[in-house]
């Protein structure tokens, strides 16, 4: 674990709090998700981002507009970053004809047009190929964008990231291939699973940069993805980020954490992003209890908000089933 | 009207596309500067330069993957398969991305792209070579294929495959590549969906696409010596298949022959089949007759090559039983 610059604060109040904020929405997002779903409101599967949420906050504050973003399953946290709609979101997982794919993606599946969001993918490592079209489309637009790949350690064991970062890194891609190191592929550690757990060290092999960082530090991702972030869109190189974070909760709402411990979880939980930059901004940057109680009251009604909203929306319509099968009627064009 | 080998008209289609629309650009294993491996992309990197025809690595699910996201962004990519039997490598970006993602997406994100390059049996080259895959990519909802079977079907339906905002799996063939036919002159788009007829005929209706209809050809031709008029139906794209050409030609002969190059069990002819007792039941005079390859792997041995694809004599001897004249 690199060493904390949680303490150091670089950044001023206004935008910790406006992190802050993003990461207070995703955590209660989540906690609302997993509710809904106990109250059988969700079904399916349900991946949470709780313990993980300063690595998509602390990235995706540098996204620009014409940047493009592509996750796992695990994608509510990145839409809400991006500044999805929670209502959207949520109804989505309800699966209704208010969610951000229609009710028929679900949980693995948010998009978002507006933002480049280029999808949550089900299939681990089916989303490196889309993440480099996306940076290949820059390069033949010559518009200055950078692709965001994200997903799991699981998938670094994948044959697709290995071709994609050959490609990239053949082609000159604007691809950031960031992996969130949660520790566990479903229920495997990644020592389990990984020959080279050293996952940055797999940049050497396609003659790239790669950069293991702390993803507890909201501190530390912020400021080492701007920098890295400015140096793709300048040189065009690919690079390779290994993200160290963890989930609080199981792989899916399904699993009951059998293999590992309270202790481990407890050690993880210690270091919170959302508590130690709570900590950090009444302590030192003149944040009150009063005002950090009124932000989470704030959040709170908000994911109710959205969580009433999904479940007064109605289901898609019977038509919706073979609507978006094309985009073209048969004998078109 | 010129005439033009079929890799010379999908070569002008690819082309006439590519300077009508700079977001179509052509990746693939060989494309540029080998100029491609049956020499249908020739030319097109001296015209077009290296942004828009790519060479790629060896590297099927990297560069197919791709191309899905370079589509999702707006590009319009036709990926070039060295051979279809190489696109099993890249399956899961094709079925799981490809054909789901407009779906998936609630209608946000379509894919705007074309899979092409040649399917079924080269000459001699065994088991893995050899595949037909027009039943497996016609089984997921998102995919539209198609399939021609001479030079001006092929220019015609890949311009508008091009066109086409969804994804279009284009299957060519090997042995048809040097295939010769008049070609229209100018910007003729042959409509995704539309079949057509090859033959007039009274008696039979033979179904069949890509190189099986230069059999089912040569098969009416033999067919005529004995006073049997087969008709000749291509349905030019697999899916959708157009059921109104294929219902006003049952509707006339009253029996039926489907021929695949493609497996036996669970061939797109079983399809085929299973659409016309659905919808025609009450017009077929006798039991829908099928040709298809045999169920084994493809050999190399030639006769057991010849003994297991279809052939003119069994579409005669197909044709003959369907007209109880066998």
């Amino acid at each position: 674990m690199a060493s904390t610059k949680n303490e150091v604060s670089s950044l001023t109040k206004e935008k910790l709090v406006e992190m802050l904020e993003k990461m207070l929405v995703i955590r209660h997002f989540e906690e609302a998700s997993i509710k809904a779903y106990q109250q059988k409101k969700i079904a399916g599967f349900l991946h949470t981002y709780i313990g993980q949420e300063a690595v998509g906050v602390g990235t995706l504050a540098h996204k620009l507009p014409q940047d493009s973003v592509v996750t796992t399953y695990r994608c509510h946290g990145l839409y809400l970053a991006l500044g999805g709609n929670p209502k959207a979101g949520m109804a989505e997982l309800f699966g209704r004809i208010t969610g951000c794919a229609r009710g028929k993606g679900g949980s693995m599946h948010f998009f978002s047009k507006e933002h480049n969001f280029l999808g949550g993918h089900g299939i681990v490592g089916g989303q490196f190929g889309v993440g480099i079209g996306a940076a290949f489309k820059s390069n033949y637009d010559e518009d200055n964008a950078v692709s965001m790949i994200f997903f799991g350690d699981g998938a670094t064991v994948q044959g697709t990231l290995h071709e994609s970062m050959n490609l990239a890194a053949l082609w000159d891609l604007p691809a950031i291939f960031i992996c969130e190191d949660n520790q566990y592929g479903m229920g495997t550690a990644c020592t389990r699973a990984i020959a080279n757990t050293d996952i940055a060290s797999k940049a050497e092999a396609y003659g790239i940069k790669g950069y293991t960082l702390n993803g507890m530090d909201l501190h530390e991702v912020h400021d080492r993805m701007g920098e890295i972030i400015k140096e793709v869109r300048a040189t065009r190189r690919p690079v390779l980020i290994h993200m160290k974070t963890y989930r609080y909760f199981g792989h899916s709402v399904s699993d009951a954490g059998l293999y590992r411990t309270k202790d481990e979880v407890d050690s993880w939980k210690a270091k919170d992003p959302i508590q130690v930059i709570s900590r950090g901004l009444i302590e030192s940057k003149g944040l009150s209890e009063d005002e950090f109680k009124n932000l989470q009251k704030k959040i709170k009604s908000q994911v109710q908000e959205a969580v009433d909203f999904a479940d007064e929306s109605p289901e898609p319509p019977i038509e919706e089933l073979t609507q978006h099968v094309y985009m073209d009627e048969a004998g078109n064009p | 009207m010129a005439v033009m080998e079929m890799k010379e008209a999908i070569n002008q289609a690819l082309k006439e596309e590519m300077i009508r629309d700079e977001k179509v650009f052509i990746l693939g294993e060989e494309v540029a500067e080998y100029n491609g491996a049956y020499k249908v992309t020739k030319g097109l990197l001296d015209h077009f330069g290296p942004k828009r025809v790519i060479d790629t690595p060896i590297s099927e699910t990297g560069f197919t993957g791709l191309a899905v996201g370079a589509a999702m962004m707006g590009l319009r990519p036709v990926v070039e398969f060295m051979s279809f039997n190489f696109s099993f490598v890249a399956f899961d970006q094709i079925i799981s991305n490809a054909a789901k993602m407009y779906y998936m997406s609630g209608g946000l994100f379509n894919i705007p792209m074309v899979m092409r390059g040649p399917n079924g049996a080269g000459p001699r080259v065994s088991s893995q070579h050899s595949h037909n895959v027009e039943s497996l990519y016609a089984h997921f909802p998102g995919l539209r294929v198609m399939s021609p079977s001479n030079p001006a079907d092929a220019k015609g339906m890949l311009k508008s495959a091009i066109r086409c905002n969804d994804p279009v799996i284009f299957l060519e063939n090997e042995l048809a590549y040097s295939l010769k036919g008049e070609v229209p002159d100018g910007d003729n788009l042959v409509p995704i969906g539309k079949g057509d007829i090859k033959r007039e005929g009274t008696d039979v209706t033979i179904i069949a696409w890509s190189r099986m209809m230069s059999l089912a050809k040569a098969a009416a031709e033999e067919l005529a010596k004995e006073g049997i008029h087969a008709e000749l139906l291509d349905p030019r794209t697999l899916k959708p298949l157009d059921m109104p050409l294929i219902a006003a030609s049952v509707k006339k002969t009253n029996r039926v022959v489907v021929v695949e190059e493609g497996h036996y069990f669970c061939g797109l002819g079983s399809q085929v089949a299973e659409s016309i007792y659905r919808d025609l039941f009450d017009y077929l005079d006798a039991p829908i007759q099928r040709i298809a390859q045999g169920e084994n792997p493809m050999p190399y041995a030639a006769n057991l090559e010849a003994a297991t694809l279809p052939s003119v004599e069994k579409i005669v001897m197909a044709a003959k039983q369907a007209a109880y004249r066998a």
